[in-house]
């Protein structure tokens, strides 16, 4: 793949220089790095967070961290150097990225670039002094730096059964520390048993002392236990029979499932909020998987199946003057997935000759005409314009209210499931290779009597038809609609999370919807930042992993045999 | 005589000033092996692609067993029995050997995609046959076994085989096969010789052929057509158009025309 003949190319040329070059070279891009995040204010937002509460803050680890990556980097690059270069090497790096880092108090201090970059303020110098004054704290800042490379690039050079724990219980300590939010929310809503733990390792706002160090402990006692029992336990399961490992295996991923689907309950309204947007979008991820990793067609206004479903239930069912009837849900849904359905085929209608790039640019108007139309005057009437429609009943069984964020979680699951069958039955029948051979080569495909107008049309329409259910959901889950909840940046969330899943494949629309709609729900403290990881993940992603968290069947196949 | 089973008469196709077919008319008679030869950018591919809907053609009609065919889509085309191969390979490369004949069985699949979503006894007996079908054309191509590796792993005469296997699974009367030989050895060339009379003898097919390799076209071709520009410029058997001073004109060209050729 051309991918990995760009990285191999790229890599190669880094190894070639000498030690001293290296040096230069990972100081400066770590330095510039550092600059970057201490510019964009990431330094400071993070600064108001703990590792350790009134000990150690979020910004100032990280402030650290950049030398010791840098130093990761460079002994990495120089293994086969001499002790005592890999020293001196590591020692310039961490001096270089913080020198850089240390350059901005002055600026701060005497200049005043404020108008350019906000970020530049006394806080951030009080940050970067870690507290001191400014001559003290920047050599202490230098100094710590090249400390913290010098730490980096030990956990380089040393053996793996001594590195494995150290990484694992930092890597905990790590989430525990950016999660404390969530996972209190979590804890405090489990009862006495967790309430134990809560007050064991938290207080408020994040970590105490001791509660960093039984999380680093108890990661690294745990990777070291996992370490030893491995090698044994990966015997045993060899030595089964071929059919007792597959009980195993499977049993392990119901298990690992069953854990996942069932977590909210435990975890509280929050958790289940956050789990019933994950869904939402795991199940639009479904629909347009079918479109773009089925059927190949790039589609970018997806949204548009989304709100319409959204639309149908509102009108059917909500007690409001634009309401058309007043159904109950559970009548009005099928209407909703029908009238989705009916509008991805005449939205299919118009594109059905357009290929390829064309593809995208054509859908992404579509998306957008549904937008303008919603929010227009012309349909003020009808949809309620830009006030939206209020007052959508939530979804009732007999009595009891699908009312909290929980059983609209349930709910979503089970359509989840619906779906991720309906589509692993279809991607293996006839209907399936159809569509990968439209992928693959639509002249051929239409060469072999494919009609493909009806695959088209049924593709956008299966598609749509997912997303309809998602925008029901939706909007009994906010009790009320209105046009903007239906923006591009959905059509595309859906896409990256789909890309970013592994293109095709069922298991990866459900991961990367975890991974990019579920995270930074979880991160929401650090406000607009999380969508700098966002970014970083796609672009890591592409660059590391283009086939995907989950791969399909085929392109793991074609990684494979590449 | 019998009727021909693809006919056309007049067919004429220009790219803006260049006329890649002039008025040609082409009988094809049924049960034969009939080649297209000629120089290259004389046209034959053209021929192809205006038959199976590729391309329209400006004027003119294609008949195929009595109906009209030109006009319709390419789906259709195939639809009444014609399929063809590609000159340049045109597989579906990432997918498994066996999975592109499947999908050259489309056509005669029968099952929606509904009763494959609830998984109907209708459905899993289809595409068990389908397979078991596919299984066999494998065999008949020569690539037994080999059903499970993707496409683009293949050698690249197995590709070729490949092509041909997909195109046998349409069940269409009318093959068309554009250069099969080319890039083969002279072993590989002579199996594909067999093959082809296979194809009419034991299958009962037509075979409509674009070749460059003399030997095989002479050897295994009922009728011969030559284009030149675009023209039809001799038809016959293999011996009177080999013969034919315009034939070998046309191919070699005259010292007077082209002194460079032969330098």
């Amino acid at each position: 793949m051309s991918f990995e003949i760009v990285s191999s190319g790229f890599q190669h040329r880094q190894r070639t220089g000498t030690p001293l070059s290296q040096a230069l070279k990972t100081g400066i891009v770590f330095g510039v790095l550092s600059l970057y995040l201490a510019l964009v204010g990431v330094y400071l937002t993070f600064d108001k967070s703990w590792v350790v509460v009134n000990v150690l803050s979020m910004g100032r680890t990280l402030l650290f961290v950049v030398p010791l990556l840098a130093g990761v980097q460079f002994a990495r690059l120089n293994r086969s150097q001499s002790r005592a270069v890999q020293l001196g090497g590591t020692l310039l790096v961490g001096l270089i990225v913080g020198g850089f880092t240390a350059c901005l108090l002055p600026v701060i201090l005497f200049g005043n670039l404020r108008v350019m970059f906000v970020a530049l303020s006394s806080p951030l110098a009080k940050m970067l002094a870690l507290g001191l004054t400014p001559v003290l704290g920047a050599a202490v800042l230098v100094a710590g730096s090249a400390a913290a490379a010098l730490f980096g690039a030990l956990l380089t050079v040393m053996s793996p059964t001594v590195r494995r724990p150290i990484t694992v219980g930092l890597a905990a300590l790590a989430v525990v520390a950016l999660l404390q939010e969530v996972l209190q929310l979590i804890l405090r809503g489990g009862g006495a048993a967790f309430s134990f733990i809560t007050r064991g390792l938290f207080q408020y706002g994040g970590l105490t002392v001791r509660g960093a160090i039984i999380v680093f402990v108890a990661a690294a006692l745990v990777s070291i236990v996992v370490a030893r029992l491995r090698a044994p336990f990966k015997a045993r399961f060899a030595e089964l029979p071929p059919g007792a490992a597959r009980f195993l295996r499977q049993a392990g991923i119901v298990i690992l499932l069953a854990a996942i689907i069932f977590f909210p309950l435990i975890g509280g309204s929050f958790v289940a909020q956050v789990f019933l947007l994950v869904g939402l979008y795991a199940l639009m991820g479904m629909g347009l998987n079918v479109e773009v990793g089925l059927a190949g067609l790039l589609d970018l206004g997806f949204v548009a199946y989304f709100a319409i479903g959204a639309y149908t239930i509102a009108l059917l069912t909500a007690d409001s003057p634009h309401a058309l009837a007043s159904m109950s849900f559970w009548a009005a849904l099928p209407i909703a997935v029908l009238v989705s359905v009916a509008f991805g085929f005449l939205f299919g209608i118009p594109v059905l000759g357009i290929r390829g790039d064309y593809l995208a640019v054509a859908t992404l108007g579509i998306g957008e005409i549904v937008r303008v139309l919603v929010l227009s005057d012309v349909a003020q009437p009808l949809l309620g314009g830009a006030q939206g429609i209020l007052n959508i009943p939530s979804p009732a069984i007999g009595s009891f209210e699908l009312a909290t964020p929980t059983s609209l979680y349930f709910l979503t699951v089970c359509c989840l499931a619906l779906a991720t069958y309906f589509a692993f039955r279809v991607q293996d029948s006839r209907l399936g290779r159809t569509w990968m051979a439209m992928r693959d080569d639509e002249d051929v495909a239409q060469a072999l009597g494919i009609n493909l107008v009806k695959t088209k049309l049924l593709a956008y329409s299966i598609g749509a038809a997912f997303a309809g259910v998602a925008g029901a959901i939706f909007a009994v889950m906010l009790k009320s609609i209105f046009p903007h909840s239906f923006q591009l940046l959905i059509s595309i969330n859906i896409l990256a999370l789909i890309i970013v899943g592994g293109l095709g494949s069922l298991g990866g629309v459900i991961v990367g919807a975890l991974v990019l709609i579920g995270l930074p729900e979880l991160l929401r403290e650090f406000g607009e930042y999380r969508f700098l990881l966002y970014g970083a993940v796609i672009v890591a992603m592409m660059r590391l992993k283009p086939e995907g968290l989950w791969p399909a069947r085929i392109r793991r196949r074609e990684t494979a045999d590449a | 005589m019998p009727d021909a089973l693809l006919r056309t008469v007049n067919m004429t196709k220009r790219f803006g000033g260049l006329v890649a077919i002039d008025s040609l008319d082409l009988d094809v008679l049924p049960g034969t092996i009939h080649s297209v030869i000629g120089p290259n950018g004389a046209g034959k591919t053209t021929v192809f692609n205006c038959i199976m809907a590729f391309l329209a053609p400006d004027k003119g009609e294609i008949w195929f067993d009595g109906e009209r065919i030109d006009g319709l889509t390419p789906d259709r085309v195939a639809a009444s029995g014609i399929s063809r191969t590609y000159q340049n390979l045109r597989l579906f490369r990432n997918v498994s050997a066996i999975e592109n004949i499947l999908v050259g069985m489309h056509l005669h699949l029968r099952t929606s995609w509904w009763s494959a979503v609830l998984s109907t006894r209708a459905n899993r007996e289809e595409e068990r046959e389908a397979h078991r079908e596919a299984e066999r054309l494998l065999h008949f191509v020569g690539l037994r076994g080999r059903g499970d590796v993707l496409a683009r792993n293949l050698s690249y005469g197995d590709q070729r085989r490949l092509e041909i296997a997909r195109a046998l699974a349409t069940r269409a009367r009318l093959i068309m096969l554009d250069e099969p030989a080319a890039g083969m050895n002279p072993r590989e060339s002579r199996e594909l010789m067999v093959f082809i009379r296979n194809l009419r003898d034991e299958r009962g097919l037509t075979v409509l052929l674009i070749e460059h390799h003399m030997q095989l076209v002479m050897n295994i071709s009922d009728r011969i057509t030559v284009l030149d520009h675009g023209q039809k410029i001799a038809e016959g058997l293999p011996d009177e158009v080999k013969n034919d001073p315009v034939v070998v004109e046309a191919y070699l060209g005259t010292r007077k025309r082209h002194p460079a050729e032969h330098a």
